[in-house]
């Protein structure tokens, strides 16, 4: 009888929250962009009805809250009446921003993971490591991305992989605390069955640790591909960069084109949202094939 | 001392002591504990919590160790018997692995022991055979009932060669009607492995209807108060639990149990 409705279990309430975002954004849009048209009708001597002050918030070149429909248009326009290869495209920019977070996430997780073995292994890096890890994540990304960017340009490497390196920075975090505890997790009479069967280490850990902690790694990878994606964006930004989600962001701030910073934003959160949708399939994969329950 | 134990004799333990030092100071689980475990015999461990029953079972598989008195397995201290893979251990819990089919969780040890492929697959039919569960193999632990699951664990204890059964309160979670049919294959089991078989229970009725040796154990400090010989032959239908011979044994049991028992206010 209770049969799942996609239209009311997941489009109602969704759709609602989106159609009430919407209309406050168009709000913001009238309150925030009406002040230069008075100022602009001021000048010119004449005064502005609020009928023909209406649609004028909403189709300034540079606003300071760009509507909705222009956002989508400026979207549109960079995403498909552009060629790929355009330096005006925005899935140029995406991708290359994308290219730098895989490669940041990918050498993050496989740090984390290896971080997270050797401090579970061995009591001393525990104690060692692990305020050491913590106290990384408390300098702010935005003080130490610049130094990053300009030691690396020093030593002969730029493009791709200073980028790439920050994302490490940031991702390897969420890995190494997740994986600690996931590596952890086994019970103790799971711990004492291998010990009775006389197992090593490395069998200990290939049957026992890694398998328990997949739940574990999932949820931190989706953590930590995030957090790569806002690396690789802020890696973008003291270079002054040429190309990348952060140099559209940087690039319309200087000329104060709004519309530009929003439409990379809006990007950017859905190349985050793709890259996550991503990894929670990889969750359900790995967990169907381990046998869970459906 | 080592060589002393005749060469029958499976586990033997004199004087046994372990102390555990807590944060409330020591306690003392195990003491005086003088035993012998002769091969082929169904040794049932009896008593409150606290008694020392469960952690006497783990000191022989050498998961705690003695801090007085010797111990040996096999002739051999505990941990050279753990490294020879003497002895399959079933826990108070099935302990199955979830992401593994039953058979998978039959092959964790003969995988740990390196048996080929093939062994394995031999092994696997044999033991499931064995424990009544041919044709759930490729089942995922939920999937199977929680005296089902135990008995999965059983079979993964009986899979690899190793003489002695190591049993701390297999059936405790499982409600009676469960528990009297595993009992009973139990039984058939035991006879059919000539293992020899070590069984921590808290239940009267189990303890002397599976067991050739009763251990009464009581606790504050742990130790042995009553050691039963019993008299029931070797096969037993459930309804030998009305005999007189049975209900003897019984009492003697209760009565030990009632001896070591100290429940005075102080504690």
């Amino acid at each position: 009888m209770e049969q799942a409705s996609f239209f009311k279990d997941r489009l109602l309430p969704i759709g609602t929250v989106v159609l009430a975002l919407i209309v406050l954004w168009y709000v913001f849009v009238v309150v925030l962009n009406a002040p230069f048209e008075r100022d602009t009708a001021a000048r010119a001597g004449t005064t502005i009805s609020f009928s023909e002050l209406l649609p004028r918030t909403m189709a300034q070149e540079r606003p300071v809250l760009p509507a909705p429909h222009q956002v989508l248009a400026e979207l549109w326009d960079t995403t498909v009446n552009k060629a790929i290869t355009s330096k005006r495209s925005l899935v140029y920019h995406a991708w290359v921003t994308l290219s730098a977070t895989l490669m940041g996430f990918g050498m993050g997780a496989v740090l984390g993971i290896l971080l997270a073995v050797a401090i579970v292994h061995n009591r001393a890096m525990d104690r060692s490591l692990m305020p050491w890890v913590i106290a990384s994540q408390t300098i702010p990304i935005l003080a130490i991305a610049p130094m990053i960017i300009v030691v690396l340009n020093a030593v002969g490497i730029s493009g791709l992989m200073p980028k790439a390196l920050i994302s490490t920075y940031l991702s390897f975090f969420p890995v190494v605390v997740g994986m600690v505890k996931g590596l952890r997790s086994p019970e103790q009479i799971q711990l004492d069955l291998m010990h009775t069967y006389n197992a090593s280490a490395s069998q200990t850990f290939w049957k026992l640790r890694w398998p328990c902690s997949m739940p574990y790694l999932f949820t931190s990878l989706k953590v930590a591909i995030a957090i790569s994606l806002v690396g690789a964006i802020v890696g973008e930004l003291p270079t002054g960069a040429v190309a990348g989600l952060g140099a559209r962001l940087l690039a319309g701030s200087y000329y104060g084109q709004t519309v530009q910073i929003w439409a990379a934003l809006f990007m950017a959160a859905a190349v985050a949202a793709l890259l996550v949708i991503i990894v929670g399939f990889a969750h359900s994969l790995v967990l169907k094939r381990m046998g869970a329950r459906a | 001392m080592l060589s002393m134990a005749p060469a029958n004799t499976v586990v033997s333990a004199s004087d046994l002591g372990l102390t555990f030092q807590t944060a409330d100071g020591p306690v003392t689980a195990l003491t005086g504990v003088n035993l012998n475990v002769e091969k082929g015999d169904f040794v049932s461990f009896i008593g409150p919590s606290g008694c020392g029953k469960t952690t006497f079972l783990r000191v022989i598989a050498d998961l705690e160790k003695p801090t007085s008195g010797t111990i040996t397995v096999n002739g051999m201290t505990p941990e050279e018997a753990r490294r020879q893979r003497a002895y399959g251990y079933v826990f108070q819990a099935a302990a199955l692995y979830p992401w593994r089919t039953i058979e998978k969780n039959i092959a964790l040890p003969l995988e740990i022991m390196g048996y080929s492929r093939q062994d394995q697959k031999a092994r696997i039919d044999r033991t499931l055979d064995l424990v009544n569960l041919s044709g759930f193999g490729k089942k995922y632990p939920w999937q199977l009932s929680g005296g089902m699951q135990q008995r999965a664990s059983i079979a993964r204890a009986l899979a690899f060669d190793a003489d002695l059964l190591l049993m701390d309160e297999p059936f405790g979670a499982l409600d009676e009607i469960v528990r009297d049919h595993l009992n009973e294959q139990l039984l058939k089991l035991w006879a059919a492995t000539q293992k020899t078989i070590c069984f921590v229970t808290h239940s009267i009725p189990e303890a002397v209807y599976l067991s050739t040796k009763i251990v009464v154990m009581s606790p504050r400090p742990g130790r042995v108060t009553d050691i039963i010989e019993s008299p029931l032959p070797k096969e037993r239908p459930l309804d030998i639990r009305e005999t007189p011979e049975f209900l003897a044994v019984a009492h003697r049991v209760r009565e030990g149990l009632r001896a070591g028992h100290s429940y005075e206010e102080h504690a």
